[in-house]
This record gives C-alpha cells, structure tokens and sequence, in this order.
C-alpha cells in the first residue's frame, strides 16, 4: 500500500511510525488519524508476548537454560547491529524507532508475536530434553535429517549429519532438537506465506532502516563493515545472555557460513518492504548522500578521476532521469518500477561517461593520452591534461595491492569463535576438545609466524582507496583537467570521441534469467574490464552486476536512437 | 544467481590451503605457518567426504613447517606429533612412524625406540587389525633398532677379545637383541615388498651367527620370487654372500645374469665381465662381450677406464686369435651409427689425451680396432703418444697398423 499523501499541516511527504502504528509525519510532527490496517492495538497477551515483553520466563531447566523462541534470538541480533551502526555514526533514532517499528510490524505479520495466538504452533513445539511419550504423532514429526535438508542454507551444516544422526539414533520419539522452544517448526515453516528471518535477513532490515533514515551508508558499505567485523554478524551468537543455550537447530538458523551477498539482502530488504506494507520511503532529493549525483562525486574521488567528470555525471543523470525524486524513492509494493541500488548505479554512471569521452576500445583512449601527453610537455602552468595511461599505471598499481591484501584476508579469515557449537549434548565434549586442539596448534604455530596478529580491526572507513593532492609524485588526478577531450560545439562543451559503443544491443528479461544482460570478460575491450574491476573492488561486488546497470542506463540514453536503428551494427555515432 | 562467487567457509580454507602450499614450495616457513593458524579452524568441521581431510593435512604440513622452521625446537616437533596421533586413529600407527623417522633423523635412537616400542603395545579394536601392515613395519623398525643395538655390542665385544678380556654380561646382551631382532626381521621379509635395510641386517645376523644356509635361503627368496617387486639390490646382496662363501664362478655368474638383464649399467658389471671373459665356455665369453658393449652405452661410463680397459682386452684377445670376429661385428652393427660421436670425437680425443691418458690408450685401441686406423680418435692418441715418447702407445700404433684388415672386416 503507498501512503503517499501530503500531510494536512505541512504538505510534505515524510512519514514515520509511532509506536502505536500510527502516521506521523517527519517534518511537522503531525500524527495522523492513518493507522496501518493490520495494527492491532488491542495486543492479546498470550504467553508468548508476556515472554517476550516483560522478559519473564518459564523456569530454568536444569543445564542453565531457558525457555527462549527464535525470534527473539533475532531481536537481540539486530539491537546488537543497530547499535553497531550507532557506533559507527548512524543517528539513534535507527535504532530506538526505525528498526524497532519495523521489527514489531514484521512479528505482528507473521504472526509471531503482538497478535492472536498463533495457528497450531504452540503445539508442535516441544522444548529440549523431554522426551515426548506420545508416540501417536510420531509420524507427523519430521526426522533430524529431513530438516536439515529442507534450510536453504549452505550445504557445510548439512554434512554435518553425522552428529545429526546420532541424535535421532538416540531416542525415535524425542522431538527434534534444538535449544530454542521452535527451533524445529521454525524450519518447516512453509517460506512463501511467512517470509522467515534469516541471518541475511537481519541485514536487509538494518539497511531497510537506514534507507527510512537516509543514512550515508549504502549497501555495499554496510555489507562491506559487515566483513571487516565492525557490525556482528558472523558469531554473533556470542553476544545472547548464558542461559539462552543454542544448539542443534539453532545453529542452522544463527550459524553463518557465507559472507552475504549484496543481491541476496537488496531482494530481501525489497521483499521484506512489501510484506511490511509499507508505505512510500522518504525521499530521495539531490541533497541526499544516495542521490547519483553525490554518490558519483564519491566514487569519481575514490577512482582518482579528475573532478570534472562530475559534469558529466550529473549531465547524464539528467539525460536519463536517474535523478529524479520519484525515480530513486523506493515504493514498496510497485512490482513495476525496478528498485534502484544507489551505489551500483553511480558506479555505472562513472563508466558510462568514461566509455563517453574515452570510449574504452583498448585504442582511442590510449590515443587521448599520447596528444595529453605531449600537451603535457609543453604546458607547465595551470592543471595538467588528465592522462589515461598515468592514471591507469597509478590506479593498477594501487588496486592491484588491494585487491592481494584483500585476497589473502580472505584465505585468512578466521571463522569460528570462542563460544563453541554443539548440535548436541553428546557431542559437547568433542566438540570442546576439538576447539582446545585448535587453540593449541594457533598457539604453537602463533610462535613460529612472527607477525602479531591484529588485535583490533583497523578504523571502518568510508574510503578504501584515498589520493592526496600534496603529493608532488602527481599520483592524484582530482585536479586534472579533461581539457584535452573536449571541444565545443553550438556553444555547448561535448566530447572529442565520436563514437560509443552499446555492451549489448538487446536486454534480456530479467525476471528470466535474472540479468539484463550477461558479461564475459573476454567479450569486451581490457579498459573496460578494468574499470569494472575497480568498481567491483570498492563495493565489493562482481564485475557482471555494475555491467548490468551500465547496459540499462545505456539503453536509457540511447533509447531514441536504439528503437530506429535496431538492426545496425553496435557502432552509434552520438 | 550464481553462488560461485559467495565466499564461504569452504572457498576461504581452500584459498588458504592454496597460500600455504605456495609457501612451502617456496620454503618460506614462517608464512606458511601463518597461514596455517587459519586453517587449523577446518578440524571444527566435518568433512567426511573428502578424501583428505584437514587432520591430515594440518599433520603433514605442521610436520614440515615444523621441521625446517629454524625456532622450531625437537620439543615442540614432539609435542606437535603427540597432538596429531590423537587426531586421527586411523592414521595413528603411520603417524607414529613417521614421527620415529624424524627422531632417527635427529639422532635420538632411544627416543625413536621409546615410540616404537609404544606403538607396538598399541591396541583399538578393529583399527589394530586393519593398520596390520602399519604394525608390521613398527615392528620390523624396531627389530633395525635391536640389531644396531647388537651391532654395538659385538664390537664392543671384539675389541675386548683383542685385549683379551672375556665378557660375559656384554655377550649375552648381544645374544638377547640378536634374538630380538632377528624375530621382528624375519616376519617382515616374508611380505612381498623391498627390505634392503632389513634383509641385509638380517642376513649379517645370520652370518655371525653361522646359519648359512638359512642366509642362502632368504636371499634367494629374495631375489627370486616373483611376488617380490623386481629389485637390482637383491641379486647384488646375493651375489656378495656368494662371493664371501667362496662359491663357485658358475654360481656367482648365474646370481650377476640377471643383473644385467635388469641393470645393464650396474658397476658389478666389469666383475661380471672379467669372470666371464676369463670362461672356458664360449657361450660366457660371448656374454662377457655383450655385457661390457652395454655397459659402456651408458654416459656414467664413458670415462670409466676399467671399464674400457676390459673391453679393449677382450677385443684384443679376439682379434689376436682371429677367431670370432663376427661377435664383435654383431655387437658392432647396433653401435655404429652412434658410438663414434658418443665416444670417439676428436674433442674427446683431446680431452681425454689431457686428463686421463690410460683411458686414451684404451679407448685408442678400441677405436682403431673399430674405426680403423684412420679414425679421428686413433690417429689422435696415437699421435700424440708417440710424440711423447711413451712406449706403449708405440706398441699401440703397431698392433692397430698390423690388424687394419679386421676393421675392413668387421665394417662391412
């Protein structure tokens, strides 16, 4: 449903949410009569919401433990990421009010919690070590193995079967096991109907969040401070009270094996939006850190491009609408408008408007730089002629060091953590001395490696790749000019290259096959895979996806000419 | 979408593995080893379906960073191979031995008997009969280890029967680790399999203690059976006890006969020859010319003046009786197309004039039997003999001078 009326007091469109599930709007604090159709106010205390809001608990079984349901592990893993990100600058309303109403309408949507009793669930729970008596419905209860097989989660756990199976070996008429009370019907749930919380998941409501608010950070950001451990994610398990125990099940749920991938928690976060039923976000103008426009600004100093470029890039936005307020404010629900990742379309903006003035053919671009090159020889004052060949050898040179630190982070990264897993009280003191093992060899070997490993994570910063003016070496190319490149023509400053060529001439349906189009490094000129590659670097995602926008912004640009000339080779002249 | 790309656990250890394995063929330890400490993490997974899993692999290569590390102390090495037996139990026997082999490396044999005789007490239900090959070889090292120890004692003991003490404790002490050893010895030598150390430990036991006939008896097992991969060893330890028993030539030329035909570069090759070339039966001395032809196709022969010089003896002795010429032309006919370059070059000529002049004049005299007088090589070393004046390169020239017609024979 989009809630995209004017507010009566002051005309704008920026809604929150109050506690009570109302409207309220942003700008005038005007709260509105508008309630969300499936707030219900009159929450219905059952046992489960009295668990979860005031915290009282069934009494504590023998091992230490409590009664404790999979949401609210989920809870606690988004309070300790919202706080994260109010660490690292986020404003606290994210967290105090955004996050928090959007959690509470998405248990109240699938029926978790704040709602009627839930259908049938209560029942088919059963809490860890009681070994059920009931033999009749035995049939209806899924086997261990059938369950671990049904999580669309990585296939690591499942090979872990062997501690599975003796489980199920040890009792036919025990539940299945899991720490939590739902841990096992949590996983049998029928996904389509629910929308159940993943880990993943928990990423596409924080960033969800930071959309309401407009944050500076985008996807690709938040994804990539989740990687370097600014923002719990992996383990974070480590951080729920003593007496919440995990283990069997949960793990599935809360285990994560794979750092997330970008298009995984962007579809969430969309999905998630429309079962929310939420209404229009707040929008996007183009004094918003997530507007093309300042997005292209960053990266073009990332990229160490001249500032110029930024000329270009906002002449192209323009061109194709890109900046529009309607065009980059996400409507939840409209299933017709392709949701727009911020990030990803600056960096194709970029590209675009290099293969404008540079075409990227491995040729013309390198022809540019011997006529600056020379220009360069004979002109000492005023900002020197951007050269592509020198920016390339500085921006590899760099990149290249990156991209091996960043390689070899990766073969090192240590997965596992202190708090240890077990599917199992059996398997508890294998898996302890297994860990004691592993600690002990890190030791003995911690000795032998010579370098201290890093204590701390470095600073989280939002620049991966920085350039300094002062630098006299003139590996900084912020100031150059593009002077060389350009000619003027009817009064207006267009480029010297005449030419461009389109990365595919027809899209394909991305509902189809799920790309706009499909990249093949081999297909395409080096410059361009270069300059892909960069991009790829700094937001951390593959090469194809930034293709994929370069072609549907191509196609915006050259829509007119496209839809006459469709049989002609893919040489356009501009 | 396509997962390939997700970095996950799995991807991030096998990168991993990658950096660590260049690291060792680079030999840098200490980067290895510090890649290593992210791997160990894969012992917390399970990873049955692998065919090697990381307990493996974490011991093969902590072994190695371990022992070429220079910070890395026998004691650590030690308490790292404690650590990895516990590992795996299928592996623990083989764990076990390797690790006796680095303590032997290291020089500490009671240390490397410590664990051998450790393993052998080593029982886990079913494993212990399934490692059976891994207990046989714990077993057949120790039993090395009793005779290195015997070994010690019998010298001790002959050099007090030299000052002409008599002791008693030292001589049972050697009679109790022979008998040690001896048991663990001969068990492992009925398996199929190459014991070079074993059988040759083994067969000096027997010596000593003269049972002959049982010393014949494993050697010729050894050497003749045919579940025994084939093994060049075994017909020369045979042919070594023969010899040191005295037997007879024909008996030593049957043990050396398949020698060559398994090695034909063997250095008991000229041994053979010279038995055979001294043979009254014409069949052996044909033999003994095919034995020394082959041998000298080898490049590790070519300077190898005994060699040459039993080679140019028999071809003298050939050609002086005239008899038998065609055997030099048979053995010739493969050899021509080649052997002048390989042997006979001018700059070998030269060389060998320079460093070795025996070995000139050999293969001098080979040469202008084979080439005729007028060969590089020949007319070379002749040459230069004569100019130094020494007189048996004059005989030298004479003989091949007189016999030209046999190499007009021999080259057709």
């Amino acid at each position: 449903r989009d809630f995209n009326e004017r507010c009566a007091q002051c005309s704008e469109v920026n809604w929150g949410l109050t506690d009570g599930g109302r409207f309220y709007c942003r700008s005038c604090h005007n709260v509105t009569e508008r309630t969300r159709e499936v707030v219900n106010t009159d929450f219905i205390t059952n046992s489960r919401v009295q668990t979860i809001s005031k915290g009282s608990r069934k009494q504590e079984k023998n091992d230490g433990g409590c009664e404790w349901y999979i949401c609210e592990g989920f809870q606690l893993v988004l309070k300790k990421q919202a706080e994260a990100l109010e660490a690292l600058g986020v404003c606290p309303q994210m967290k105090d009010e955004i996050l928090r109403n959007f959690w509470r309408c998405y248990l109240q949507k699938s029926k978790q919690a704040y709602c009627k009793r839930p259908a049938g669930e209560t029942v088919k729970t059963l809490s860890v070590c009681e070994s059920s008596t009931d033999v009749d419905s035995d049939s209806e209860r899924p086997s261990l193995l059938h369950l671990l097989s049904l999580s669309e989660s990585e296939g690591d756990l499942q090979t872990d079967c062997s501690f599975a199976s003796s489980v199920s070996k040890v009792s036919e008429s025990t539940s299945v096991y899991s720490g939590s009370v739902d841990g096992s019907s949590y996983l049998m749930k029928n996904q389509k109907e629910k929308l159940r919380m993943t880990m993943p998941m928990t990423l596409s409501f924080c960033y969800m969040a930071l959309l309401w608010l407009r944050e500076p950070i985008t996807l690709s950001e938040l994804l990539r401070f989740v990687v370097e451990g600014h923002i719990p994610y992996l383990n974070v398990f480590q951080h729920f009270p003593e007496k919440m125990k995990l283990c069997g099940l949960d793990l599935k749920i809360f285990c994560v094996e794979s750092w997330p991938v970008y298009e995984e928690v962007f579809d969430k976060m969309n999905e998630l939006a429309a079962y929310l039923d939420l209404p229009r976000f707040p929008d996007i103008t183009d004094s918003c850190f997530l507007h093309p426009d300042m997005l292209c600004m960053k990266y073009l100093m990332e990229a160490n491009l001249p500032d110029e470029l930024h000329n270009w890039t906002c002449r192209v936005v323009k061109k194709i609408g890109v900046g529009e307020v309607d065009f980059l404010t996400l409507m939840p629900g409209n299933k017709s408008t392709r949701k727009v990742k911020y990030d990803v379309l600056a960096a194709a903006i970029i590209v675009v408007v290099l293969k404008l003035l540079f075409l990227l053919d491995d040729r013309y671009e390198w022809l540019l730089s011997e006529f600056a090159e020379e220009r360069n020889k004979h002109n000492t004052e005023g900002s020197p002629y951007f050269e592509f060949k020198k920016w390339y050898e500085v921006v590899k040179q760099s990149l290249d060091v990156e991209l091996k630190k960043l390689d070899e982070e990766r073969a090192k990264y240590l997965w596992r953590c202190e708090k240890p897993l077990f599917y199992s009280v059996k398997n508890k003191s294998k898996v302890l001395k297994r860990r004691q093992m592993v600690v002990n060899l890190q030791n003995q070997f911690g000795k032998l490696s010579g370098s201290v490993r890093r204590a701390e994570k470095p600073n989280p910063s939002s620049f991966q790749l920085s350039w300094s003016e002062e630098n006299t070496d003139g590996s900084c190319f912020h100031g150059h000019s593009l002077r060389g490149i350009l000619r003027e023509k009817c009064g207006l400053l267009t480029t010297m290259n005449p030419d461009y060529w389109l990365c595919t001439v027809k899209l394909c349906n991305e509902k189809l096959c799920g790309h706009l189009a499909h990249y093949r490094e081999v297909e395409f000129p080096q410059s361009y895979h270069f300059v892909l590659g960069l991009f790829s670097f700094l937001l951390r995602i593959q090469p194809s996806s930034i293709h994929d926008e370069v072609c549907m912004i191509e196609h915006k640009l050259f829509n007119k000419k496209l839809c006459k000339k469709l049989k002609y080779n893919t040489v356009l002249r501009k | 979408s396509s997962n390939e790309h997700k970095l996950n656990f799995k991807k991030s250890k096998e990168a991993c593995l990658s950096y660590i394995q260049d690291a060792l063929l680079q030999k840098q330890w200490k980067r290895a080893a510090e890649f290593l400490i992210c791997y160990v993490e894969s012992l917390e997974k399970d990873y049955s379906r692998e065919h090697v899993g990381p307990s493996e692999m974490i011991w093969r290569i902590g072994t190695e960073i371990l022992w070429h590390h220079s910070h890395s102390s026998m004691k650590e090495f030690n308490c790292f191979m404690e650590q990895m037996k516990t590992l795996g139990v299928k592996r623990y026997l083989k764990v076990c031995l390797e690790h006796v082999f680095h303590l032997l490396c290291n020089g500490q044999i009671d240390e490397a008997y410590q664990n051998l005789s450790l393993a052998e007490s080593w029982r886990f239900g079913e494993q212990t009969a399934i490692q059976d090959k891994e207990m046989k070889l714990i077993q057949a090292y120790r039993g090395l280890l009793d005779y290195y120890s015997w070994s010690k004692q019998k010298n001790i003991l002959l050099e007090h029967d030299e000052d002409g003490f008599s002791d008693l404790t030292v001589e049972q002490e050697m009679h109790s680790y022979f008998r040690k050893a001896a048991v663990n010895l001969k068990e492992i030598i009925k398996i199929p399999g190459v014991w070079d150390v074993f059988v040759k430990c083994y067969v000096d036991l027997l010596e000593f203690y003269g049972d002959h006939n049982e010393a014949r008896q494993v050697l010729n097992e050894y050497a003749y059976n045919s579940k025994f991969p084939a093994n060049p060893n075994a017909h020369v330890y045979l042919y070594q006890f023969l010899k040191r028993q005295g037997e007879s030539k024909k008996s030593l030329i049957s043990a050396l006969k398949i020698l060559h035909d398994i090695v034909p570069s063997h250095e008991l090759m000229i041994d053979f020859n010279t038995m055979l070339q001294k043979s009254k039966k014409r069949k052996k001395r044909r033999l003994g010319l095919e034995v020394i032809f082959a041998a000298l196709d080898y490049a590790g022969w070519k300077e190898n003046t005994k060699a040459w010089s039993c080679l140019a003896r028999q071809v003298k002795q050939i050609v002086i009786s005239g008899k038998h010429l065609d055997w030099i032309q048979q053995e010739w006919s493969s050899r021509k197309d080649w052997w002048p370059a390989f042997h006979f070059s001018r700059y070998l000529a030269k060389r060998n004039w320079q460093e070795n002049e025996s070995l000139s004049y050999e293969k001098a005299l080979v040469a202008g039997i084979l080439l005729g007088k007028d060969c590089k090589y020949f007319k070379y070393v002749s040459h230069q003999g004569c100019k130094a004046q020494l007189k048996r390169f004059r005989g030298l020239k004479k003989f091949v001078n007189r016999h030209n017609p046999v190499y007009l024979r021999i080259s057709g």
